[in-house]
C-alpha cells in the first residue's frame, strides 16, 4: 500500500501541474471526472498545507462501509453486559451513579428511575471472549474480527442533534459530512462511480427519520454530497433513461451533443463547456456501470445464503450491506447505510429482536464475505448508532416489557478491518451508566477513522466564512488503542 | 521496510512541494508592490496565520502578544521587555521578522504544529512593510464608505455609466481590453434572466430583435423591471438568505404555512419598497409604530428558521437556538460578518468579543416563544407563537398579494416581543445554560456602536442603526449581493465575510462607489440593478480568448461579460416557459412537482403530514422553481443537484458545480421529457416543415438563432431518428407517455418522438443552461 501512496503522490502531482499549465477546470474533468474541481478553483487548493485528494500519510484503509443503526440501539441488549441490572431490577438507580446527568424531555417528569437488566441473555464468544447478546448470533460468530467499543460518548441527548453530530462533527450547523469529507480529502477510486454513497433501509422498530442534510456536503461543493443508491430498479435517481430509449439510442443522442457543444466551445472558449462534455460522458459511463453493480440477481447461491434471502429484496439492510460490499469493492470511497427504527421507548424486548433480526445476519456477511476477497484488510466496517440508552426504564416496567429513553454518557459500537484491532476497548461501570475506562469521545472516533484512512483530523481542512473547518471541529485526538 | 518507504515519502513530499513552487505559473513573476498596503498585502497573512494565537480573542492569545492592533504589536514583548514584535522601519529588529524568518524550527513562526507556513514571498512582503514603517490601517469594511472620484481612463468612449470608469481604470492598469458589445440575441438573454428569471418569450425576442438601438435596450429593461417575474426573480436570493422553507425541520420536519411571508417578498421587490424598509419591516415590523398588517407579515423572516417538533428536547436549549440563529443570519446576510464565531469565545479574528455576540444577541433574545411548543399535529402546528392569522379583511385588503385559494384557516409565524425584558447572559461556551454575565442589547464596536440616546434599545432601534449613515457594511454588503447575483461574483467574492478573513474587494473604490450611491438615491432596489444591467461591462459578449483565459481566468477585471449556469429554480423556469408549460400564477402554497419516488417516504420518522410525498396534478406541476416544495430534511433532489441551498441556514451564495449527476436529470427527469414532447406536438401541429420546426425550437430554448450547421446536425439527427421510431412504434409509444399534459390527437408518433429527440437534445446543450 505505501509503494501505491508514492505512486499516487507522483501521479497527482502530475495531473497538478498539467492542470496548472492547461486552463481552468475543464481539462481537469479529464484526469477525475466526478471530482473535477480537485485541484481546481476550490478554496483549499490555496492552502499549502493540504492538497485534496491525498492522504497525508500511509492509510490502512482505503474504504469505509458505514452500517449506521439510527435511532440508538441500546448497549445493555447488544454487548455492554450489565447482570447488574437484573440483580438490581426495579430498583432505583443510585443518584452517585447518575450524578446529575440531564434527561430528556421525556422522562425528566419521572419520579421513579428503576433499574432494568437485559431482557436477553448475553453468552461470551471467540478468543477474545467478548460477551455478545443472544439477540446476535451470527455478529458472535465474527466477534474475533471485530473490536467492541464499550465506551463511546457523545454531548447530544436528541435524535436529530446527536446524528447530525456523528456524521458532520457538531450538532446543530450546515456542516459537511463525514463521507463528502472522506470525498474531497481522497477523491474517488472508480471513475464511474461517486466517491460517496448512501443507502437507506427501515426496520419495524419506532423509528427516527434520518434527513439528506445528513449526507449533505455542507460548506464543501456539491460534488461532495452523498449519492443516493439502491438495488432494485432505479439504482441512482435519473440514471434511467425513459422507456423507448435504449443505451445504443442515448449514445446517438450524446453524439449530436457533443458535436454541437464542441462548436460552442470553438466559439466561447469557456473550458466548462468542455467539462459539460466530460460529465455527460460520465452520466453515460455511469448509466452502463450502475446497474451492472446493483443487480444482485446474478449473486451466487452462497452469497445469498451468506447475507440471508433478504438480500433479494430491494431496500432491505441485507440487500443494502450486499450491494454495499460490490461498490466498496469497485473503489466507492465511502459508503454510508442507515437502518431505521432503533428508538425503543418502550416495547424493547419485542422491537429489538425485529430490529437484530433485520440486520445482525448481513452485518456479519459483510465481514465474512469482505474476508473471504482479502478485501477486509483494507475496508473499515462501521457498526452502531448515535447515543446509548438509559439503564433505567422509561414508562411502565412489566416482567417482560420495557422501554429505555437516550443515554449520551457512554454506549456500544463495533468496527472491524481497515487497520482496527479486533477485541474490546473501555468499560463502563456495574450499572451501565457512566465510563471507567477508555473513553471515546465522538471526535476521537472521527480523529481516529480518519487516521486510518490516512488522514490527519487537523490537517484536513476547508476554509470557508473566513475559518478552517475540520470535520473534528476544534477536539478530538486519535486513539492508538483502536488501531492494529 | 516501513523505514525506507517513510524516507521515500519524505523524498516525494519535498519534491512535490518544490514542484508546487517551481511550477505554479505566476508566481514566479510575482512583484513585490511598490508600496506595501496593509489592508491589501499584510493583514490578509497575519489574519489567516497569526491571529488565532496573537489576535482578538484574549483566551487563547500566546506570550500576551497581539497582532492586529499596532500599538500591541510596537509594545515592547512581555516575555523580553527589550523586545518589541515590530520595529518600524527596521526588520532585523523586529522579533516578528526573526521569528518568521528563522531557520531553526523551534524558533520558527507559525510553529510546525500548526499547519500553518508563510511562503517566501509573503515572508519578504512583510519584511518590505516593516522597512516602509510597518503602519497599520484600519479594516477597510469597517471604515464607512466615501465616495470616491472618478478615475482617469484612456479610452473615452467605452463607458456609458459610471460602473464602466471604475472597471476600466482597473482593465486598463492590467493592459486588458473589454470585449466587444455582446451580440444583440444573447444579450437579452442574459438581461432577461437576470432581471425576471425567465428566458425572453418569443414575442420578445421579435420586438427586441427589431430594435437595435440604445433606447431601445433601455426600454426592455424598463420593461423587464416592470414584469411581476422581476420580484420572483428577485424573492430566490432573498429566501436563502431568510432560510425560507415549507417544513420546520428537525427530526419530524412536518409542514409550515410560511409562504404569505415568501408572498409578500415577492410583492415588496415588485414594488420596490427601498432597501431600508424592506429589511426594517422584516427586522422590526411588529414594533413600528402604528404597524400594519403588512408589516406584521413582514417580520415572519425571523420565524424563518427551524423549529423543533421532537418531543423530549429540552425547551430552552432550542429557544436559545432559534435566537441564535436570527443573531447568525443577521451578521452573515445584512452585516456580512461571521459574528457567529463569536458565540462560543471571542472572534478569532476579527475585533467580535464574545460579549458582544451576546449584546447583538440579546436584541432577538425577547420573542414570545419557546423551543418547543407542540409536537406533529394539525394546522395548529404550521406556525409557532407568535403568529398571525390571515383573515378575509387582510386578502381584501393591505395583504391582497397572498395568493390564497381556499377557506381554510391561514396562520403565520411573526415576531413579537414578550412585555417584560427577558435577560440575557453571555453563555459560557456558548451552552444554553451556562449563564455569566448579563449583557444589554449593543452592536459591534468595530462596525458602528450603538447609540442609546438615538435608539431604541430593540429590534426596531437596531434596523435604525443598520441604517446609519455611518454604518460602514449595510450598503456594501447588500450591492454586492447584487452584484454577484448579476455578474456572478461579488466584488468582495466572500459574500457573507467582510471581515479579516474575507476576501478583499477586487475594486474597492468600485464597490464605494456603488454603496454611496445606493444610499443617496434612497437604497432604490431597482435603480441599483438597473444601473448594473445598463453598464457596458454587463454589456460586453462573454467569448473569451485564451490571451484574457490566461491573463484573468477567473474575470476579476470584467474585461468579458458574465457567462454562469443557471441557477436550479431557473433550469425549471427555462425548460416550462420555452414549452409553453409554465403556469404564470404568482405565489401561494408551495407546490409538489414529479419527483423520484420513495424519497420523502425512505426518511421520516413517519409522523406528520410530510412523510410521504403526494404528488401535484394538473397547474400545480408547471409553477416556477421558487414554488417548489421545501422539506428541509429531504429537499428536493432535482434542486439539490443543480446547488440550491437546502435553507437549514441563512445563505448568500450558491455554488456552480458541473456534474455528471445535473446530465442524467436534464436526459431523464420527466420534466424535461415532457416539456421536449409537448413543444414537439405544438410545432408539429402548427408546421411540418422540419428545419423550421427545428429553427423555432432551438430559438425558444436557447433564445437565438440557429446557426445552419446547428440546424443541419439536428436535422440528421431527426431523419435518423424517425427511422428509428418508424421501425420500432412501440419505443416511440413509450416515449411519448411522458408527463401528466394531455396527449395531443392525430399525431405521427414516429415524427412526433423523433422531434420529442431533438428537443432534449437543444435542452442538454451547454448553453441552454447558460446566462451567456
Amino acid at each position: 500500500m505505501k509503494n501505491e501512496f508514492i505512486e499516487r503522490h507522483l501521479n497527482m502531482n502530475r495531473r497538478k501541474f498539467l492542470s496548472q499549465l492547461s486552463l481552468g477546470v475543464g481539462s481537469l474533468a479529464l484526469g477525475s471526472l466526478l471530482i473535477p474541481d480537485i485541484f481546481g478553483k476550490g478554496a483549499a487548493a490555496e492552502d499549502a498545507a493540504f492538497i485534496p485528494g491525498m492522504p497525508h500519510f500511509a492509510p490502512k484503509a482505503k474504504r469505509i462501509i458505514y452500517l449506521f443503526q439510527n435511532g440508538a440501539p441500546s448497549q445493555l441488549e447488544t454487548f455492554d453486559y450489565k447482570p447488574k441490572l437484573r440483580q438490581m431490577m426495579g430498583q432505583e438507580l443510585p443518584a452517585s451513579i447518575r450524578m446529575g446527568q440531564r434527561l430528556t424531555g421525556m422522562t425528566s417528569a419521572q419520579t421513579s428511575f428503576p433499574l432494568v437488566g437485559s431482557y436477553y441473555d448475553f453468552k461470551q464468544y471467540g478468543e477474545s471472549r467478548a460477551w455478545v447478546s443472544d439477540l446476535f448470533p451470527h455478529t458472535a460468530k465474527v466477534v474475533d474480527d471485530i473490536c467492541i467499543v464499550k465506551s463511546m460518548f457523545t454531548e447530544a441527548i436528541n435524535h436529530d442533534p446527536a446524528l447530525t453530530f456523528f456524521q458532520t462533527g457538531a450538532q446543530q450547523g450546515n456542516r459537511a459530512s463525514f463521507g463528502s469529507w472522506m470525498s474531497y480529502g481522497l477523491g474517488s477510486e472508480n471513475k464511474n462511480l461517486p466517491a460517496f454513497c448512501v443507502l437507506l433501509s427501515r426496520g419495524k422498530g419506532n423509528g427516527q427519520g434520518v434527513y439528506s442534510k445528513l449526507w449533505s456536503n455542507g460548506f464543501l461543493d456539491s460534488i461532495h454530497q452523498g449519492v443516493q443508491f439502491s438495488s432494485g430498479e432505479n439504482p441512482v435517481l435519473y440514471l434511467n433513461n425513459p422507456e423507448g430509449i435504449d443505451m445504443a439510442n442515448r449514445r446517438q443522442m450524446l453524439d449530436q451533443l457533443a458535436a454541437l457543444n464542441d462548436q460552442s466551445y470553438k466559439e466561447f472558449g469557456d473550458p466548462e463547456i468542455n467539462t459539460k462534455i466530460q460529465q455527460y460522458e460520465m452520466a453515460y459511463r455511469m448509466q452502463t456501470a450502475v446497474p451492472e453493480l446493483t443487480d444482485l440477481s446474478k449473486e451466487s447461491d452462497d452469497i445469498i445464503k451468506l447475507y440471508g434471502p433478504n438480500c433479494l429484496v430491494p431496500g432491505t439492510f441485507a440487500a443494502n450491506c450486499l450491494l454495499a460490499r460490490k461498490l466498496s469493492e469497485s473503489g466507492v470511497r465511502f459508503i454510508q447505510l442507515y437502518h431505521q427504527g432503533w428508538d425503543q421507548h418502550g416495547n424493547l424486548p419485542n422491537e429489538m429482536a425485529g430490529q437484530a433480526r433485520d440486520v445482525d445476519q448481513a452485518s456479519a456477511a459483510l465481514i465474512t464475505d469482505l474476508k473471504q476477497r482479502g478485501l477486509l484488510d483494507e475496508t473499515l466496517v462501521i457498526w452502531g448508532g448515535e447515543f446509548g440508552r438509559t439503564n433505567f426504564c422509561q414508562g411502565k416496567m412489566t416482567a417482560d416489557n420495557y422501554g429505555r429513553d437516550h443515554h449520551p454518557r457512554c454506549f456500544s459500537i463495533w468496527m472491524a478491518g481497515g487497520g482496527v484491532k479486533p477485541g474490546v476497548y473501555g468499560e463502563t461501570d456495574e450499572f451501565g451508566y457512566n465510563i471507567i475506562k477508555d473513553p471515546v469521545h465522538v471526535h476521537d472516533f472521527h480523529a481516529t477513522v480518519l487516521h486510518l484512512m490516512g488522514l490527519d483530523h487537523e490537517k484536513l481542512t476547508f476554509k470557508h466564512q473566513g475559518r478552517r473547518y475540520r470535520l473534528t471541529d476544534v477536539a478530538g485526538k486519535v486513539i492508538p488503542g483502536l488501531m492494529a | 521496510m516501513f523505514l525506507r518507504y517513510g524516507r521515500l515519502t519524505i523524498c516525494f513530499l519535498a519534491f512535490i512541494a518544490a514542484c508546487n513552487n517551481d511550477g505554479a505559473p505566476g508566481q514566479q513573476e510575482e512583484k513585490l508592490p511598490e508600496i506595501v498596503d496593509y489592508n491589501f498585502n499584510i493583514r490578509p497573512i497575519l489574519s489567516d496565520r497569526c491571529y488565532a494565537c496573537h489576535g482578538p480573542d484574549a483566551n487563547k492569545r500566546e506570550a500576551g502578544l497581539r497582532l492586529d492592533i499596532a500599538d500591541s504589536a510596537y509594545k515592547a514583548l512581555k516575555e523580553s521587555p527589550g523586545a518589541h514584535a515590530l520595529v518600524p522601519g527596521n526588520p532585523m529588529a523586529s522579533v516578528l521578522y526573526q521569528r518568521i524568518s528563522s531557520t531553526d524550527t523551534s524558533l520558527r513562526m507559525p510553529p510546525p504544529s500548526s499547519n500553518m507556513t508563510l511562503t517566501a514571498f509573503e515572508i519578504k512582503l512583510i519584511e518590505k512593510w516593516i522597512k516602509q514603517g510597518a503602519q497599520y490601517k484600519p479594516h477597510w469594511a469597517f471604515v464607512a464608505p466615501v465616495a470616491p472620484a472618478m478615475p482617469a481612463v484612456t479610452d473615452k468612449k467605452w463607458s456609458r455609466n459610471e460602473i464602466d470608469h471604475f472597471v476600466l481604470a482597473r482593465m486598463e492598469n492590467k493592459g486588458l481590453t473589454p470585449n466587444p458589445l455582446a451580440d444583440h440575441e444573447r444579450l437579452l438573454k442574459r438581461l432577461s434572466l437576470d432581471l425576471t428569471g425567465l428566458p425572453p418569450s418569443a414575442e420578445r425576442m421579435d420586438r427586441f430583435g427589431k430594435d437595435t438601438s440604445d433606447a431601445g435596450y433601455e426600454k426592455m429593461v424598463d420593461e423587464l423591471l416592470q414584469d411581476t417575474a422581476y420580484g420572483e426573480k428577485m424573492a430566490i436570493h432573498w429566501m436563502d438568505v431568510a432560510r425560507y422553507a415549507d417544513s420546520h425541520g428537525y427530526q419530524d420536519d412536518n409542514y409550515r404555512s410560511m409562504w404569505p411571508w415568501r408572498d409578500w417578498v415577492i410583492h415588496a421587490f415588485n414594488e420596490n419598497l427601498p432597501y431600508n424598509q424592506f429589511i426594517t419591516w422584516q427586522l422590526a415590523g411588529d414594533m413600528m409604530p402604528n404597524a400594519t398588517r403588512e408589516q406584521l407579515l413582514a417580520s415572519g423572516y425571523n420565524r424563518n428558521h427551524k423549529i423543533t417538533e421532537e418531543g423530549g428536547v429540552i425547551d430552552e436549549e432550542y429557544r436559545v437556538e432559534y435566537v441564535t440563529d436570527r443573531t447568525n443570519a443577521f451578521g452573515k446576510s445584512l452585516l456580512g460578518i461571521t459574528i457567529e464565531c463569536a458565540h462560543c469565545h471571542d472572534h478569532k479574528y476579527d475585533p467580535f468579543s464574545q460579549k458582544e455576540y451576546y449584546e447583538l444577541f440579546a436584541f432577538f433574545n425577547n420573542v414570545k416563544e419557546i423551543g418547543l411548543e407542540s409536537t406533529v399535529g394539525g394546522p395548529e402546528t404550521y406556525a409557532k407563537k407568535p403568529y398571525m392569522e390571515i383573515t378575509k379583511e387582510d386578502l381584501n385588503g393591505v395583504l391582497h398579494f397572498i395568493n390564497k385559494q381556499d377557506t381554510n384557516k391561514l396562520i403565520v409565524s411573526v415576531m413579537g416581543d414578550r412585555d417584560t425584558l427577558r435577560k440575557t447572559y453571555i453563555l459560557g461556551r456558548g451552552n444554553y445554560d451556562n449563564h455569566t454575565l448579563e449583557v444589554q442589547p449593543e452592536t459591534p464596536h468595530a462596525v458602528l456602536p450603538f447609540d442609546n440616546k438615538q435608539y431604541p434599545a430593540n429590534r426596531l432601534g437596531l434596523a435604525e442603526w443598520l441604517f446609519d449613515k455611518r454604518n460602514p457594511l449595510t450598503a456594501r454588503v447588500f450591492v454586492n449581493q447584487q452584484w454577484q447575483e448579476i455578474f456572478g461574483r461579488g466584488i468582495v467574492k466572500s459574500t457573507g465575510d467582510f471581515g479579516m478573513q474575507g476576501d478583499l474587494p477586487t475594486n474597492p473604490q468600485l464597490l464605494d462607489w456603488l454603496a454611496t450611491d445606493f444610499m443617496q438615491h434612497g437604497w432604490n432596489i431597482k435603480r441599483l440593478v438597473k444601473q448594473m444591467v445598463m453598464s457596458a461591462t454587463y454589456r460586453q459578449s462573454a467569448v473569451v480568448s485564451r490571451e484574457k483565459l490566461r491573463a484573468d481566468p477567473d474575470n476579476i477585471y470584467l474585461s468579458r461579460g458574465p457567462r454562469f449556469r443557471l441557477p436550479a429554480e431557473l433550469v425549471r423556469d427555462l425548460v416550462l416557459q420555452s414549452s409553453g408549460l409554465l403556469v404564470h400564477t404568482i405565489g401561494g402554497p408551495s407546490v409538489k412537482p414529479y419527483q423520484p419516488k420513495g424519497l420523502w417516504e425512505m426518511a421520516t420518522s413517519g409522523r406528520g403530514i410530510l412523510a410521504s410525498y403526494k404528488q401535484d396534478h394538473g397547474e400545480s406541476l408547471y409553477r416556477r422553481g421558487l414554488y417548489t416544495f421545501i422539506k428541509r430534511t429531504v429537499p428536493p433532489p432535482s434542486m439539490m443537484i443543480f446547488d440550491a441551498s437546502n435553507r437549514d441556514q441563512c445563505e448568500v451564495k450558491r455554488s456552480t458545480t458541473n456534474t455528471p449527476l445535473q446530465a442524467l436529470i436534464m436526459l431523464n427527469d420527466p420534466t424535461v421529457l415532457e416539456a421536449s414532447r409537448v413543444l414537439a406536438a405544438q410545432l408539429l401541429q402548427k408546421d411540418n416543415n422540419i428545419p423550421h420546426n427545428i429553427q423555432q425550437a432551438f430559438r425558444l430554448i436557447v433564445c437565438r438563432t440557429p446557426q445552419q450547421q446547428e440546424v443541419a446536425v439536428l436535422q440528421k439527427y431527426y431523419e435518423q431518428q424517425q427511422q428509428l421510431y418508424k421501425q420500432h412504434p412501440a419505443s416511440a409509444a413509450k416515449l411519448l407517455q411522458q408527463g401528466e399534459y394531455p396527449m395531443a390527437a392525430n399525431m405521427e408518433p414516429s415524427a412526433w418522438a423523433a422531434m420529442m429527440q431533438v428537443i432534449t437534445t437543444i435542452y442538454n446543450l451547454e448553453e441552454t443552461l447558460s446566462k451567456t
